[in-house]
């Protein structure tokens, strides 16, 4: 199809239509309706990246309406616009949807029963606004995505708990602020260069040399500023921990992974694409601090991450911390670190998915994802937590998993730009992880309470009765998608290459610093 | 050296997947059925060394035995060659776990172990990860194999379950994964981004001595990184993992903390003085005499602390640091014959040092006791293992006729081919202390008599145990005089 691009967002939404209204009939088919959709997505946001490597130029346009650029020059009506980079991204977001999609079925039944079709119409319509965020080329039909993705969101994580709903208003009063930043940004963007399509923003700021211009950099600091708080960057993240704790599993299985990861993208593409890498990196002062605030966000995160008590929440933190990973891969300004950064996205996407999957299997079984609550896993659940722990492995960065090829490329980053203070914390927040996970692995393997007493009759005896230890894996429409997350978190490991190619390809044309090299 | 033949061989791989395909089996007979999992490791392990061994032909001719996995990155592959010296260790590690195999049934059925499913299989996969260091032709694939070995081992570890187990698991990971994440990593990524354009593939035969092309600090500052970042080499001071890790059943203890998992360690290190550096550019560049102080030093006071312990089996954990440091001294000396004797020792140490452990662990099974100073006498009831331990202490002292004194012979002759005269004394020195910590165990426990007779029901540990070890001391004796084919292997003799 050589319209599959907006076949990305169509076929989710009218999912949505459909949950919704069909809904209203037979609970039943809300969820084999979700699930056909999001196959038929996915299959569409492969083919767009594969329409996007064939190409010559390497990007697949689509003008919304019509509005063809012969006759209008940028600027009159929406783009849609997959580089590599965005069909990757919508190919994260859908495959992810997918996988979601597949393991609602149990945990949707169970915490809001009654209401499917409503969870169902905005899980779909939050993966509309996601992937599309990722394929728009016109800066203010992003804000508008984005506030598609941010309201849907709402609704999604006021579904949980009690106690959800007065993290949904806390998240609600930061989104807006940030969301209004990011407006205010555009507003000043559209007034100096009388353009909202991304490429013609930055074509008008390179023929007339706008880079000093004042009003640009006000535009600059307001949207990134935007977005720095919609992706929960350090001083900035008191929303989320709740949100992802609170929220519903189906829902903090989907948020965890791409929210914030799809603002990053949103951030390289708004410093390379709009800006452009002149404006971006040489007018402003950011490459100087921002690195320093990173090393800030990454050691504060880690730290709160090593003080909880919950799998759920010690998650969510960690996820602040690895916000602050691609940033800084960005932000040190150079080649290698935006391969890390692109990376991360993706990896990063893939390894937070498997993790909420586990601790949703837990919570599912368990009916606890505190730490006390561990006790005797393996014996119980051995195929989920083998999958757990691959996502966990793949967050310390260990090889063959995803998370050690990105985490390759950024210290390789910090190395060639020097950023040794980005370096070292990445060290330093790397061991924080192998603390968080091997003491989990710890606390499920180890017959020994928190504070040392040793528990049981020694020779391996858990302190735990026969019923507790016995088999008894989670439902296969739980269990699947976790083993298929935790595959996908393997093979992206072994081919990173593949996947490493095409970022190559997309960020050959910005001509990044490299560094000197030996010969 | 001029370039060897190239075969293009399976092989290698056959032997890292033979423990993965042995797992399946183990896990699916299961606790229930106990015969039939052993079963499945005996054949794991004897695929996997007679594979190895029929590899051995085709090295001594000259050639090696490559074998392509896949891409890890555009330039790098993952890559598995067999040479002499890779060889030589994948031959030791292979066959010595045949026989702690046997002596694992031995042990830990006499103890009434339990998960011993889980102990076999993650014993499988850390044979798989040791024969993927030997086997590696770059320095990524060994760090992709060396990072499989450390979190496989700990299950091993802690295999207790206890409080004990959970304080020697954490000293374990926490040395080992903090010096491969943040010294090996940095040093790895340095190399390879900037050597070649950004293309290095830091390959052991094709890329020698590349390294020298950074500045003399960045090399002295490379090859402290390297040496520290393989910690499971046991270099002071980053040595205090070993004797945590000495809570694990005896038969990890003496397979993976004697063989495996520690010679993984200095065989790393050795590659990275012998194959990423070269003898050239350490003798250029000078940081490698503060390498051989650092081993030396790691030597002395290692055997000190050896004579002071009470614990047999720390105590031989403090000997095993003390023979590694053998090893990265030898690599370090960058003469061929310094070098060929380290990688010599490798096999040496391992089959006098598994004797030990081997016998360790059957006065464990047998009476249940661990100290030395509970041992007078105990020789008149076990003679067998009290006779082994003896010849292994013999060999790790470095006695003709085993094979510890070929090994600590070629050190020196290498030592003395730089004009290092005080390494030799260094060798003469611990030599020295290695008879006063190791010979006194055998002594009490043959000439002192027991403080009481109510042992007297005392007796040989169960037949799987004893006969390993009788196994692996007279291995002690063979390689002595099957010494030959050894310095052919690591090219000390065409």
């Amino acid at each position: 199809m050589s319209d599959s691009i907006v076949w990305i967002v169509l076929f989710p939404l009218f999912g949505a239509v459909a949950c919704a209204l069909g809904g209203a009939m037979s609970k039943k088919i809300c969820y084999p309706v979700s699930v056909l959709s999001m196959l038929a997505t996915v299959w569409v946001s492969v083919d767009t990246l594969f329409q996007a490597i064939e190409s010559p130029v390497h990007e697949v346009s689509y003008i919304l309406g019509g509005w063809s650029l012969d006759l209008f020059p940028r600027g009159v009506g929406i783009e849609f616009r997959a580089d590599l980079l965005g069909a990757l991204i919508a190919l994260v977001v859908t495959g992810v949807g997918l996988i979601v999609a597949l393991y609602s079925k149990v945990p949707v039944q169970r915490e809001t029963p009654g209401k499917e079709p409503m969870y169902y119409g905005l899980f779909l319509l939050q993966i509309s606004g996601l992937a599309g965020i990722a394929l728009t080329g016109d800066a203010f039909n992003l804000y508008v995505l984005i506030e598609v993705a941010a309201l849907t969101g709402y609704g999604l994580i006021a579904l949980g708990t009690n106690r959800a709903a007065a993290a949904t208003f806390n998240y609600i009063i930061l989104g807006t602020i940030g969301a209004s930043f990011y407006l205010l940004g555009v507003g000043y963007l559209y007034l100096k260069t009388g353009t909202l399509n991304m490429v013609g923003i930055r074509e008008v700021i390179e023929a007339h040399g706008l880079f000093d211009s004042p009003a640009m950099q006000v535009a600059f600091v307001l949207v990134l500023l935007g977005i720095l708080i919609k992706m929960a960057f350090f001083p900035f993240h008191a929303w989320l921990p709740n949100a992802y704790c609170h929220a519903p599993t189906t829902t903090s299985c989907l948020l965890a992974p791409l929210v914030t990861k799809v603002m990053i993208y949103v951030m390289i593409r708004m410093v390379l694409t709009v800006f452009g890498v002149e404006f971006s990196f040489e007018s402003t002062w950011w490459t100087e601090f921002l690195p320093w605030l990173v090393v800030v966000a990454i050691v504060c995160a880690a730290v709160m991450a090593l003080a909880q008590r919950e799998i759920k929440r010690m998650l969510a933190y960690l996820i602040v911390a690895e916000v602050g990973y691609m940033v800084g891969g960005v932000w040190i300004y150079n080649y290698y670190g935006l391969i890390g950064s692109v990376f991360h996205i993706i990896s990063d996407a893939c390894m937070t998915l498997c993790l909420f999957l586990g601790a949703g299997i837990i919570l599912e079984k368990c009916k606890t994802t505190h730490f006390n609550g561990l006790r005797g896993l393996f014996a119980k659940m051995p195929l989920t937590m083998i999958g757990f722990f691959i996502g966990g492995f793949s967050i310390i960065g260990l090889p063959p998993t995803c998370g050690f090829f990105s985490k390759w490329y950024l210290i390789t980053g910090g190395m060639v730009s020097e950023r040794w203070e980005y370096m070292i914390t990445l060290m330093f927040s790397t061991m924080v992880m192998v603390v968080l996970f091997f003491r989990l692995i710890e606390r499920i393997h180890l017959a020994v309470d928190e504070s040392g007493n040793n528990l049981g009759k020694g020779h391996g005896d858990l302190g735990l009765t026969k019923q507790q230890t016995r088999f008894d894996e989670a439902p296969l429409s739980m269990l699947i998608p976790l083993l298929l997350a935790a595959s996908v978190v393997l093979l992206v490991g072994v081919y990173n290459q593949e996947v490493v190619n095409q970022i190559e390809v997309f960020l050959q044309p910005f001509n990044l610093p490299t560094g000197v090299k030996y010969e | 050296m001029n370039d060897p033949v190239i075969v293009e061989d399976i092989r290698p791989l056959i032997a890292l997947l033979a423990p993965w395909a042995g797992m399946i089996g183990i896990i699916w007979a299961g606790e229930k059925r106990a015969n039939l999992r052993e079963m499945f490791t005996f054949i794991a392990a004897s695929v996997q060394a007679a594979v190895v061994l029929s590899l051995v032909p085709i090295i001594l001719s000259g050639a090696v035995v490559e074998f392509h996995i896949w891409q890890i990155f555009s330039h790098v592959p993952m890559l598995l060659r067999v040479d002499g010296p890779g060889l030589l260790f994948a031959c030791v590690a292979s066959v010595l776990w045949i026989a702690t195999t046997l002596y694992a049934v031995g042990y830990m059925r006499g103890l009434h172990e339990h998960a011993q499913t889980r102990f076999y299989s993650f014993f499988a996969l850390s044979l798989s990860a040791t024969m993927g260091v030997a086997f590696s032709a770059n320095l990524l694939t060994i760090y992709f194999f060396y990072e499989m070995l450390s979190v496989s081992t700990f299950p091993l570890v802690t295999h207790m379950q206890d409080k004990q187990a959970r304080t020697g698991g954490r000293t374990y990971l926490g040395y080992l994964l903090f010096t491969s994440l943040c010294l090996l990593l940095p040093a790895l990524s340095w190399c390879y981004v900037w050597l070649d354009g950004g293309n290095m593939t830091m390959d052991f035969m094709a890329d020698v001595g590349k390294v020298g092309h950074f500045g003399e600090t960045t090399q002295i500052v490379l090859l402290f990184l390297f040496t520290f970042g393989f910690a499971k080499a046991g270099l002071m001071p980053a040595h205090s993992w070993l004797p945590g890790a000495m809570v694990a059943p005896t038969p990890v203890s003496a397979l993976l903390h004697a063989v495996a998992v520690v010679k993984v360690g200095v065989f790393c290190v050795y590659r990275v003085y012998a194959d990423v550096f070269g003898p050239e550019v350490l003798a250029k560049m000078g940081g490698e005499e503060w390498a051989m102080v650092i081993a030396s030093a790691t030597i002395i006071i290692s055997s000190l602390i050896a004579l002071s312990q009470d614990n047999l089996k720390r105590r031989l954990a403090f000997s095993t640091i003390g023979q590694l440091g053998y090893i990265v001294l030898g690599a370090a000396i960058a003469t061929d014959r310094g070098q060929g004797g380290a990688v010599l020792h490798i096999a040496m140490h391992a089959c006098g040092k598994i004797t030990l452990f081997f016998c360790a662990g059957a006065i464990f099974v047998a009476s249940g006791k661990k100290y030395v100073s509970e041992l007078r006498g105990i020789g008149r009831k076990m003679p067998l293992t009290m006779g082994a331990f003896m010849i292994g202490s013999l060999s790790v002292i470095g006695l003709p006729p085993l094979g510890g004194f070929i090994s600590k012979w070629y050190l020196a002759l290498g030592a003395l081919d730089r004009d290092a005269m005080w390494v030799v004394v260094v060798l003469l020195i611990s030599s020295l202390l290695n008879v006063f910590y190791l010979l006194p165990v055998a002594v009490t426990a043959f000439f002192r008599t027991p403080e009481t007779e109510k042992d007297s029901s005392l007796k040989e540990a169960p037949w799987p145990c004893v006969v390993p070890l009788l196994l692996t001391a007279f291995g002690c004796f063979l390689l002595f005089f099957w010494s030959d084919t050894l310095l052919q292997m690591v090219g000390l003799q065409p």
